[in-house]
């Protein structure tokens, strides 16, 4: 029974599920192998919120018999859907505006000069969520057709989580979402209203390709891009993941290709592999010369 | 900025009012169109109109058309963001087309308002 004075009473009726330390420390250390999620005391509600529709899901009793499960599971199937459970795949169109408009005026039309034998253009949408970070990025180059009449472009979309990436693929929206950050001049030119859903036309959508990846794995087999947008993801790691991977992320992106991180993501302090550079108001990253 | 919402909604008025507030916006109501054009007269510096569409005595299509004929008198023409139930794309089409600058459907969040009116160039007001 917890004491109405502990800070984890909340006062409802719901029974509280109160998670042995060991599962705790358990899932601490499971999430930070499995996806470099960083968890500690702190998130123990958010452990419990997240895990517990699974707990039900799976006719478990409680979170404790959800980690013995994962424990003695050799398959792969239950680990996944933990790894899933646990993801922040908060998202909109457009998000912070900037970085688009960076990539329209500048990025791109720099890209265009620089490729102008290969005629391609790589994108990469690191954790694309449902796959309004991808869209945004290709409503962008629908948007600069004249520009990149002949070219081949092809903007890949990644996350770890299986859920999300259904949802990217089929690419129909609710209402809410098609407001979050869309201007309704690209609702009208890029969407057709199905019901009370929205779909992205196909003119949009063939630029874009889903693939699940986790970012703590290799990722040299998927090329190299002139953009990557790694951005809000990050954030959940700590310095030396986020370090192993900013660097590694130097190697996927073409000589001169540009970076774009979440607004309160950032390499400085954590590695010298990157140079900060302000185009307009945005600030995107160009790999150090000697790196 | 000077924002007036026209609803003939008194709840409407009232939340869009304190999100904008919250934004740091001066805020301006009215009940319908007639209303809205009676208190652009008192108001030139209105920036920003957030406009809902059926309305008794004016609607948001009318006000609307109304505002590209007073265009040439007035020193700045306000911009106008529709926030309306109605979600049909020929409806959205037609707004846009009688010169709405962007397009709310109702229910909307404090997000969606914001991110909206910052596609639009506009951010807090200088109260923020
Ligand atoms: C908050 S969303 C960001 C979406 C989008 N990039 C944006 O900025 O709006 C974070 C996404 O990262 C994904 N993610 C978390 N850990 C990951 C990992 N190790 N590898 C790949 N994706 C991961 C989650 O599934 C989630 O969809």
């Amino acid at each position: 029974m917890p004491c109405p004075y502990d800070d984890r009473f909340d006062g409802d009726d719901r029974e509280m599920t109160v998670i042995a330390r060991e599962t705790l420390s358990f899932f601490f250390t499971f999430f930070q192998r499995e996806s470099g999620l960083v968890l500690d005391e702190s998130k123990t509600y958010l452990i419990e919120s997240r895990l517990d529709p699974l707990v039900r899901a799976e006719g478990l009793s409680s979170i404790d018999e959800l980690r013995k499960r994962i424990q003695q599971e050799t398959s792969p199937v239950l680990k996944k859907k933990v790894i899933e459970a646990m993801t922040t795949n908060e998202t909109s169109f457009f998000r912070d505006i900037t970085p688009f408009t960076v990539l329209k005026t500048t990025v791109i039309p720099e890209v265009v000069k620089a490729n102008q034998k290969s005629r391609r253009l790589r994108i990469w949408s690191v954790a694309c969520s449902t796959g309004q970070e991808p869209y945004s990025l290709a409503m962008v180059v629908a948007e600069l057709a004249p520009e990149l009449q002949g070219w081949d472009v092809r903007i890949l979309g990644t996350d770890i989580a299986d859920k999300v990436l259904d949802r990217a693929q089929a690419g129909v929206y609710t209402q809410h979402e098609v407001q979050r950050g869309l201007s309704v001049a690209y609702l009208m030119r890029f969407f057709a209203q199905q019901g009370d859903e929205w779909a992205v036309k196909p003119e949009v959508k063939h630029f874009v390709q889903f693939r699940q990846f986790n970012l703590l794995t290799d990722f040299s087999s998927l090329g190299t891009f002139d953009v990557i947008f790694l951005r809000n993801v990050l954030i959940y790691f700590d310095n030396a993941t986020k370090k192993q991977i900013l660097d590694r992320m130097g190697h996927a992106l073409s000589p001169g290709g540009t970076l774009f991180l979440g607004g309160t993501e950032t390499p400085i302090g954590i590695t010298d592999q990157w140079v900060r550079v302000k185009l307009d108001q945005g600030i995107c990253y160009k790999k150090q010369r000697s790196a | 900025m000077k924002v007036l919402i026209v609803d003939d909604f008194g709840s409407i008025r009232k939340i869009l009012g304190q999100m904008l507030r919250q934004m740091g916006h001066e805020t301006i109501e009215a009940i319908h169109g007639k209303d809205a054009m009676a208190k652009l007269e008192v108001h030139p510096d209105i920036g920003l109109i957030m406009l809902d569409w059926d309305m008794p005595e004016m609607n948001g299509i009318q006000v609307l058309e109304a505002l590209k004929l007073l265009r040439d008198k007035m020193a700045q023409r306000p911009t106008v963001v529709m926030v309306t139930t109605n979600n049909q794309m020929e409806k959205i089409v037609h707004a846009m087309t009688k010169g709405a600058n962007e397009y709310i459907m109702k229910p909307f969040t404090k997000e969606i308002l914001e991110e909206k009116l910052a596609l639009l160039g506009i951010t807090g007001g200088s109260r923020a």
